[in-house]
């Protein structure tokens, strides 16, 4: 075929596909081919696996010193065959997911027992942390998040109370405003909306954090000095978190019920002094108990996903945004499914 | 320093007749991908042994397999008389104590003060008082010339400064061998040559062994006692620097020779410039 002058952006798209169903070898003469670019080469090597996958093989022919010198820019064309991986069986696909899900489970599974052990010889002060580290990450997954805590626990306080003033108020069961707010609150809502917020700051700013540690080597000059990332790194944290957890939950506890009790109070009969009185009657250890338990566990669950996809990231930049991404949805998923376990083991407990 | 089943690791000196770092038949993949195949490198007390190769010969891979980062696929890895594949965690730990590594960009924690780096692997392996422990970082800063900027954090220290400080903290334990990984790259030729100048300071007067990654011509030429040059994951060339030069093998008559090859590379680009249409780079229009 009549190659153009000019083998580059502007022409090759006009080029058509050369008639692969003459006598092999296909042969393209770029003799008359003065000048040529990625494009033009991009057309070549395209030619050239068309031509190998009808069986054909290509020679070029009379390309001059500089299309030569352009060409050879590229090595893999010489042999004007470009590897395509197979595309694998829809069970090679399925097999190669669940073996991506065991190794991650099994990951998570050994660093949660990494976690706890030095968690464990810690607080038995076989290990130390560094003074002021503690308090550090305190201020961070704590004190830092109590706003933003405090504001979604009292507009959700508030809207079940507004919510459930107009259904209560049609049986002239007013008062029974409270048990909906504040039980709903200290066995559910409460530590799941703390640990919800939990998990898109800290769990976010785990998994950031050590990806990024891992991606500028911070981890394995660590490992060189015969440090164990876990202790250092993750420990701190899972110490600091269960500290904090508890407090938020009693913190979003507190400002839900205000939430509610301030709805009760403008919109239903219910005066202050009954609110009280009836939120002390109905109030039982257990239901409190129970809530800061469970916050405890979401916070484990959170700050040891983070570290996982933190601690895993291999690549770059974009690797550490893949793990920061993947700690929140892991980490929501994981807090939600734990608390319908949670739920069924308490209610079906007693 | 833990208890160990090597005795030799709690003296005071490795013996200067035993190899501190030796790799057999060394095999390393990444996934199905073959990088290093059959590699042998023996480093003695005091050497400083360069590894080179061009980008993607697996001459970091080497150096990650020989600390024990990377497990490989085949072949035996000793550091100190330890497989560090087989040792368990408190043999293991007692030979990290005993080496010190230089990462390519620093690695410096960037949480922790310059000060707090270079402590942190004697305090995390020692149980001294927080003064001898300060005192020692200062020495080493001043080793590296950064003592007055020890209370700075890493992001607010130049490139070279970055690298200096993570010189003080892998030399923090006084190890007995030291791992570089392209200790030069990103240095103007002075701060180069500075750091070499320490590096040889270091091995002359702690008898350290060093293993160096790079393919810094001028650094090569300055410190290396033996060289191991790789190739597509082979060796192709070991020995002293004098006998390496001389070789035969093409691609390491190259190495050497890179002015010329350079130029050669310019000229190429060049043409492939003009037969790409475009004006020369840097030519007025």
């Amino acid at each position: 075929m009549q190659l153009p002058s000019h083998l580059t952006v502007e022409t090759v798209a006009a080029l058509k596909r050369p008639d692969l169903s003459g006598e092999m070898p296909l042969v393209v003469d770029l003799s008359t081919v003065e000048h040529i670019d990625s494009a033009g080469v991009a057309w070549l090597a395209l030619v050239a696996r068309q031509a190998k996958e009808a069986g054909k093989t290509l020679h070029v022919e009379g390309a001059r010193p500089e299309i030569e010198r352009t060409l050879a820019m590229f090595p893999a064309l010489p042999s004007y065959v470009r590897h395509v991986p197979p595309v694998p069986s829809m069970t090679a696909r399925l097999g190669g997911q669940v073996e991506g899900a065991v190794n991650m489970l099994t990951a998570f599974a050994l660093l949660c027992a990494d976690a706890a052990w030095f968690t464990l010889m810690t607080i038995a002060g076989r290990f130390r942390v560094r003074p002021g580290l503690l308090a550090y990450e305190m201020a961070a997954m704590g004190s830092r998040a109590l706003g933003v805590v405090g504001l979604i626990a009292f507009l959700v306080g508030a809207t079940m109370g507004l919510q459930s003033a107009a259904q209560l108020r049609r049986f002239g069961a007013d008062i029974f405003v409270v048990d909906l707010i504040v039980v709903s609150l200290l066995r559910e809502l409460g530590p799941l909306m703390a640990a919800i917020v939990v998990a898109g700051r800290t769990g976010a700013a785990t998994a950031a954090e050590l990806g990024t540690m891992v991606v500028t080597e911070e981890v394995d000059a660590l490992r060189t000095m015969g440090l164990h990332p876990v202790r250092l790194l993750v420990v701190p944290k899972v110490i600091a978190i269960t500290i904090v957890q508890p407090l938020l939950t009693i913190f979003a506890n507190a400002l839900g019920i205000l939430g509610g009790f301030l709805v009760a109070a403008a919109y239903l009969n219910v005066s202050p002094d009954s609110f009280i009185q009836r939120t002390i009657e109905i109030v039982v250890f257990k239901d409190i108990f129970t809530g800061l338990i469970k916050s405890v566990v979401f916070a484990w669950l959170i700050v040891l996903l983070g570290a996982h996809y933190g601690l895993t990231t291999r690549g770059g930049a974009d690797a550490v945004g893949r793990s920061t991404t993947s700690s929140v949805v892991a980490g929501i998923f994981a807090v939600v499914v734990a608390d319908a376990f949670a739920s069924l083991i308490f209610y079906f407990g007693g | 320093m833990q208890s160990t089943a090597n005795p030799q690791l709690t003296s005071a000196r490795w013996p200067s007749d035993r190899p501190t770092v030796e790799v057999h038949g060394l095999i390393a993949k990444y996934g199905a991908r073959t990088v290093l195949n059959g590699v042998d490198v023996s480093v003695m007390p005091g050497e400083i042994h360069v590894i080179l190769g061009g980008s993607g010969c697996g001459k970091s891979t080497l150096l990650k397999h020989m600390i024990g980062l990377y497990q490989q696929a085949g072949g035996d890895v000793s550091l100190l008389g330890v497989d560090l594949k087989a040792a368990d965690e408190p043999e293991r730990n007692a030979v990290l104590g005993r080496v010190g590594m230089l990462f390519q960009a620093g690695a410096l924690l960037n949480g922790l003060s310059v000060r707090d780096n270079v402590a942190l692997p004697i305090v995390e392996r020692s149980e001294l008082p927080r003064v001898v422990v300060d005192e020692m970082v200062r020495m080493k800063l001043d080793l590296v010339d950064l003592a007055d900027k020890m209370d700075l954090m890493p992001p607010a220290l130049s490139g070279g400064m970055k690298k200096r400080a993570a010189l003080a903290r892998a030399i923090a334990t006084d190890p007995w061998v030291l791992f570089c990984d392209e200790p030069g790259a990103g240095l103007d030729p002075i701060s180069m040559a500075a750091l070499d100048s320490l590096l040889l300071n270091l091995r002359d007067r702690f008898g350290m062994s060093m293993v160096v990654v790079t393919h810094e011509l001028p650094s090569i030429a300055r410190i290396a006692d033996r060289v191991t040059m790789l190739d597509q994951g082979k060796v192709i060339a070991q020995g002293p620097l004098r006998e390496v030069q001389e070789t035969d093998h093409p691609l390491v008559h190259a190495f050497f020779a890179r002015k010329e090859t350079e130029q050669d590379a310019m000229d190429a680009q060049l043409n492939v410039w003009r037969a790409l249409g475009g004006s020369e780079p840097g030519a007025q229009s």
